[in-house]
């Protein structure tokens, strides 16, 4: 398999259902040279707290260990593998597994192993095991504003040097402001990880697909827009400003903006500025996993955790900020109902891209068209075009040696 | 000690779940009909419910925003068609308030898809608020009703109401 040189306007259908290329993503890109999202800070308040987290396919653990450090290891005992810890969230002093009762502190290291010395002299385990060499396989950790990053490079740039000039867009959101966790949510869709970034990539299914955006004037063609990438075009922004007339010309094209739909229950959409920028929806794909939204008011951290070829779930941790008032973690609430599983807009991507994935598996031979707008990769100020997905492939290629 | 509720009233609340059900599933205009005009309708994921967070995967306030969803469900919304079963069980009061009742209701919601699959989609228990209506469905209404689903993982979207 080989992806052409960039500009990528061809993508085979193959990358979606291939378990080689699967396989090779987890290896290359998850566990490769790239920061993961793996939680927030305000998730682990406490010496103690944890999380389940994952990296790719594989579990892992989110600790606050002592001094208000944060550890990430595997979630996978050193003696015989299992996923010790199933508890989504909690508060441990140390980790034990419960098949031998092998127990580790909060940093992963080994600091118990039962009959060690053998049962009445006889057995256990030699003079020479090294307890150290035995404890959980532990992380590269990097935070950022109550951000919290994990990677398996060693070797991994600051967070500022990796998200180069992205680096507004997730400070944007995460501005230092201390964070507060409104609700989760999970959901499994069944298709390929990366037709959730594509659609993050492509800001021109947007009022096209969406007639819910469309219909309440939410997000309209003629509406000023964005699509802004990072120099190796491994992050991307979408970006919108709700409001101003109807401009018929952009959308004749659109149906639904004429049909005038009204809502009964308009307490739905009553935004409030919040933000620097006038930027009413800003959507960021941020390599490897994340997605972070803003809706109106309604925000909300992403994070890919891919399932075999064929699917993967989405974890959204939905946050506010500590000082909200009660009016606005109310405005964010309502406005949940935008997004996430049950989202009026969200809906329409995941049922998207599911029969995307009943189509590219079907069809492996093929290859679908990516040339809206041209061949650039570029950052533009209009969303017809798929600069943004082109920009995402071409990156892929060169992490996946393509 | 369990409280002797009439048989009057338990019957009464078997139609309503009875009809609820058969609403969403087959006739879902009638949906918001069974709410008091201001009544608070949420989903939530047991995760966060147990977490004391009443965070919603799908909220409505008022009949209004009711009618609002199924608007989208019929209108707005791209999704697959999907045929949606209710199913209600170990209905229970649980206790009066001063205009009705706490009702608590396990609820499994199956869903058949254009392929021909038939599979459980969600299951939970709903924890409502029942009160009495002249005008409603078997003279009850719902003034809240929270539908707490037990598996947190949504299988692909939650395009109807529990």
């Amino acid at each position: 398999m080989q992806l052409q040189e960039p500009p990528i306007t061809a993508i085979p259908y193959s990358l979606y259902s291939d378990p080689a290329i699967y396989e090779r993503e987890q290896e290359r890109i998850f566990r490769g040279h790239a920061w993961n999202y793996v939680g927030l800070e305000a998730e682990i308040p406490e010496t103690g707290d944890f999380k389940r987290s994952w990296i790719g396919d594989r579990p892992i653990i989110v600790v606050r260990g002592k001094n208000g450090e944060v550890h990430v290891v595997e979630n996978l005992c050193a003696h015989r593998g299992a996923m010790f810890c199933y508890q989504e969230y909690g508060n441990a002093k140390t980790f034990q597994c419960p098949y031998h009762q092998w127990s580790y502190d909060l940093s992963g290291k080994l600091i118990g192993v039962p009959f060690r010395q053998g049962i009445k002299g006889q057995g256990g385990l030699p003079p020479d095991f090294d307890m150290s060499e035995h404890g959980l396989v532990s992380l590269n950790v990097a935070r950022r504003n109550g951000v919290i990053y994990a990677s398996y490079d060693p070797a991994m740039e600051s967070l500022e040097e990796y998200f180069n000039d992205h680096l507004y867009y997730i400070d944007r959101m995460f501005p230092g402001r201390e964070l507060r966790v409104l609700g989760r949510w999970r959901q499994k869709i069944n298709c390929n990880w990366k037709l959730m970034v594509e659609n993050l990539r492509d800001p021109y299914h947007a009022t096209l697909l969406h007639v819910f955006l469309v219909a309440y004037s939410l997000n309209r063609a003629d509406q000023p827009s964005s699509a802004k990438l990072d120099r190796d075009g491994k992050h991307g922004a979408f970006t919108s400003r709700r409001g101003g007339e109807i401009d018929h010309e952009a959308t004749k094209e659109i149906q639904a903006a004429t049909r005038g739909f009204k809502l009964q229950g308009p307490q739905l959409i009553d935004p409030k500025h919040e933000f620097p920028d006038p930027d009413t929806l800003v959507m960021q794909s941020v390599w490897p996993n994340l997605i972070l939204q803003q809706q109106l008011n309604a925000l909300a951290v992403r994070q890919i955790v891919p399932r075999g070829p064929g699917a993967f779930e989405l974890h959204w941790t939905c946050i506010g900020y500590a000082d909200d008032d009660e009016a606005m973690i109310r405005r964010r609430m309502l406005q949940a109902n935008l997004v996430g599983p049950a989202g009026f807009v969200s809906i329409d991507d995941s049922e998207v891209i599911e029969l995307i994935q009943r189509g590219v598996a079907a069809y492996r031979e093929s290859v679908g068209v990516a040339q809206m707008g041209g061949s650039g990769t570029e950052s533009c100020d209009y969303t017809a075009t798929e600069a943004p997905l082109r920009a995402f492939y071409a990156y892929y290629r060169k992490v996946m040696g393509l | 000690m369990i409280a002797a509720w009439p048989l009057e009233l338990r019957l009464s609340l078997l139609a309503l779940y009875d009809d609820y059900g058969a609403a969403i599933d087959d006739d879902l205009e009638r949906w918001p009909d069974f709410f008091t005009p201001n009544a608070v309708y949420r989903v939530v994921a047991r995760e966060n419910f147990e977490r004391g967070r009443l965070w919603p995967t799908m909220w409505c306030e008022g009949r209004g925003m009711m009618a609002d969803r199924v608007t989208a469900i019929r209108r707005t919304s791209v999704y697959v068609p999907r045929q949606m079963r209710h199913f209600f069980s170990c209905i229970r009061i649980t206790g009066e308030t001063s205009e009705g009742w706490n009702v608590q209701a396990h609820f499994l919601v199956g869903e058949s898809t254009p392929d021909g699959e038939s599979r459980v989609f969600a299951m939970g228990r709903s924890i409502d608020v029942v009160v009495r209506d002249g005008d409603g469905p078997h003279g009850l209404r719902f003034a809240e009703k929270t539908c707490v689903y037990d598996g947190n993982l949504i299988q692909s979207s939650l395009i109807y109401p529990l």
